[in-house]
């Protein structure tokens, strides 16, 4: 993974200076509260219900097992011994001290991170395919061009105060685990026949109140003018963008109103006048960039024997067999599999992981992975480089740890915000309803026969969790001071993104389990053969689902 | 005279505020675009956008103005910001001012942006803003005042 050198950490060490000041000034009283406000939130910190909330950055979800212990050892000194990973493949503190936030932000300094536009109306974390580097179906390791968005896009003088929020998502694989259609601006990286990377490049897909799909704005960008098409984007954003409501602040607006044609020629313009000036990449830069995602020093093994190895294991003990069969992935190297520690255990906070299970998790990356860890959108972590023979002791202590619930990818691996508990900008809370679909759904057979779902839920409009593109989502709504929840259908993240449709009338929270389980038994009567719940929904609509929820609601 | 920032230090601002009113502008009056456009002597002249005015107007005749102001009515509209850059890159030399409510912890990203003269609010301590324009010594972008981004000089 990227490594600073001294002028990343020069930067870092005077980014905790300068918030370290501004902390001091807002509490003697200097500095006003409004003026703090966008200041802090640059940094990750919100004031939340019970306590503030610091978001911490971890670019393009990397981790290393310093890092981890670092993280561990700062819950248990500043916060309540547990931390929760966000939708955007960030680390979320919820009960930290606002006067020790300079403190925490210098601790996370020494280990080469830090929360620097983990919110505020700036470019936030890019974020990318959990599985770069090794998954089967990438084209190019997408993590060069993370890093090199990553610099620039940080501390950049010119976008610190936008219309709105701008989130960037780059994705290298046939399929698309980043959901590029839904972000501000998606980057598609691809090869062309000849064998030169360039890049798709998609605006103003977005979630939030009004969710809708990215366009293409350019088809094919030569590699070296990544930056400068980025930076053009940005300009006309910040000059054109709407900031009279920020409910329409976002760059969607802006490209919906302005039309994709008329948007695209916009940018063109302004390219025109930076491209091929300095900020164009340099080969140098690029290779640089390249030289820190190297793969790692692969054994050479003998897979034919690893394989029966592994075969044999399995046979034995069918329960490591079903994790293995859930919860692991093809490796794109031979006699290696991609591990996914799932944080959707029943009866905890999906995402939520605890000190000690933090620090697990590094001990088992510096013995089993490379030292290396990712976070994902959809809320777990993932050891990238497991070598097939130690897939039973990683399994073993995992198990042991509460970390190996087999759902990757079912109904109960679900994302979830917050919600109510936590965030002021909840309308409802949503981690009671995930806990009571966990509890419902915890058969695991039963998980199984449903096939892949993605269940999303956010506790207000503003879409943290990502329900408009869940199969099935959730969003928690406020009617007359009481919480209520909305179901919508057929949402979906990838290339063939879609966007949830809303089944009818809100639920109450306690109806939550019944109406999901009906919805699934519609599903199960519906579908054909090898069916997913998504293909079923995308072949009958939603009008049979809409008839018998509501049956008899008249 | 008001106190402001110019090139580092604190100095008398010599130019007078925009006056939407004014038919025929004082010398060293600073002017409203609509006042700009109309005034046939473009040099030495002073001329302040406003959020929505991006600079286009002013592009062919950088050479010949004196101040650009670039008015800031809440410090959360970033727009300035972008039209600084555009100024500089197109080649103008001459003032580039903040002026409005922007507040000194946006200094040292008004100064990359090729600001070079900030009139802060009334309230504002200007010696210990001062210490805000150089909130950091290193940057990953190119800027006004360093035309290389970090990736062609490390």
């Amino acid at each position: 993974m990227y490594v600073y050198d001294k002028y990343d950490q020069q930067i870092i060490d005077e980014r905790v200076n300068q918030f370290r000041d501004q902390t001091r000034r807002f509490i003697n009283g200097s500095l006003p509260e409004a003026e703090f406000l966008p200041l802090r939130l640059q940094n990750g910190l919100y004031v939340q219900r019970l306590a503030p909330m610091l978001r911490i950055a971890v670019p393009y979800g990397l981790l290393n097992s310093t890092q981890l212990r670092k993280l561990a050892d700062i819950t248990r000194r500043f916060d309540k011994g547990y931390a929760h990973i966000s939708t955007r493949q960030n680390i979320q503190l919820n009960w930290p001290q606002l006067e020790e936030v300079p403190d925490i932000l210098a601790e996370l300094a020494t280990v080469q991170m830090h929360a620097i536009q983990t919110s505020g109306n700036c470019i936030r974390n890019t974020t990318t395919d959990q599985y770069a580097g090794v998954a089967i179906d990438e084209l190019t390791d997408p993590r060069p061009y993370c890093e090199i968005i990553r610099q620039w896009s940080t501390l950049h003088p010119e976008f610190a105060f936008l219309p709105r929020k701008f989130k960037i998502a780059v994705c290298a694989s046939t399929g698309d685990r980043a959901a590029l259609y839904n972000h501000d601006v998606g980057v598609e990286v691809r090869v062309s026949d000849q064998g030169a990377i360039g890049f798709r490049v998609l605006a103003g897909g977005g979630l939030g109140r009004t969710p809708m799909i990215g366009a293409v704005i350019c088809e094919w960008l030569d590699e070296p003018h990544l930056l400068t098409y980025l930076e053009a984007i940005l300009r006309v954003y910040n000059q054109r963008g709407r900031r009279d409501n920020k409910y329409k602040a976002r760059i969607k607006i802006l490209v919906k109103a302005m039309g994709v044609d008329a948007f695209r020629e916009a940018v063109a313009q302004e390219w025109r006048a930076i491209k091929d000036g300095l900020n164009t990449l340099t080969n140098a830069e690029i290779e640089r960039a390249k030289s820190f995602f190297n793969p790692p020093q692969y054994l050479d093994v003998d897979t034919a024997s690893a394989q029966s190895a592994l075969r044999e294991q399995c046979r034995n003990n069918p329960t490591f067999s079903n994790w293995v069969a859930r919860n692991t992935l093809d490796h794109k190297v031979d006699g290696y599999q991609i591990v996914n520690i799932s944080l959707k255990a029943t009866g905890y906070a999906p995402g939520d992981i605890t000190d000690a299970q933090i620090e697990l998790v590094a001990d088992l990356a510096d013995r089993y992975a490379f030292g290396e860890v990712r976070s994902t959108h959809e809320q777990n972590l993932v050891l990238a480089d497991v070598h097939q023979p130690d897939l039973y002791p990683v399994w073993q202590a995992l198990q042991a740890a509460g970390l190996a619930t087999p759902n990757i990818g079912y109904l109960s691996d679900l994302i979830c915000c917050p919600g109510g508990d936590y965030c002021s900008l909840a309308n409802a809370k949503s981690l009671p309803v995930a806990e009571a679909i966990q509890a419902r759904f915890s058969d695991l057979d039963y998980l199984y026969d449903l096939g892949p779902i993605d269940l999303n839920i956010s506790g207000c409009m503003n879409a943290c969790g990502h329900h408009h593109i869940g199969h099935i989502g959730i969003l928690g709504v406020d009617k007359k001071g009481q919480e209520f929840y909305q179901v919508c259908l057929g949402g979906n993240q990838g290339k063939d993104a879609s966007i949830g449709k809303i089944l009818g009338p809100s639920f109450s929270q306690q109806d939550i389990p019944d109406i999901i389980e009906q919805i699934l038994s519609i599903y199960l009567q519906l579908r054909r053969p090898e069916e997913s719940f998504l293909d079923t929904y995308r072949r009958v609509g939603i009008d049979p689902f809409k008839e018998r929820v509501y049956a008899g609601d008249d | 005279m008001p106190a402001m920032i110019r090139n580092g230090e604190i100095v008398e601002d010599r130019w007078l505020a925009v006056n939407t009113e004014a038919s025929s502008p004082a010398p060293q009056q600073i002017l409203t675009l609509d006042q700009w456009q109309a005034t046939a002597e473009k040099s030495g002249t002073a001329v302040q956008l406003e959020p929505g005015q991006p600079p286009t107007p002013l592009f062919d005749h950088l050479d010949s103005i004196s101040l650009v102001a670039i008015n800031f009515p809440l410090f959360t509209d970033g727009r300035g910001f972008s039209y600084a850059r555009e100024l500089c890159e197109r080649g103008f030399k001459g003032e580039l001012r903040a002026v409005g409510y922007f507040i000194r912890d946006q200094l040292h990203y008004l100064r990359r942006c090729g600001f070079t003269a900030f009139a802060l609010t009334e309230e504002t301590d200007l010696s210990a803003a001062l210490g805000s324009l150089g909130d950091f010594t290193e940057h990953y972008q190119a800027s006004a005042d360093q035309c290389l981004p970090l990736f062609r000089r490390r």
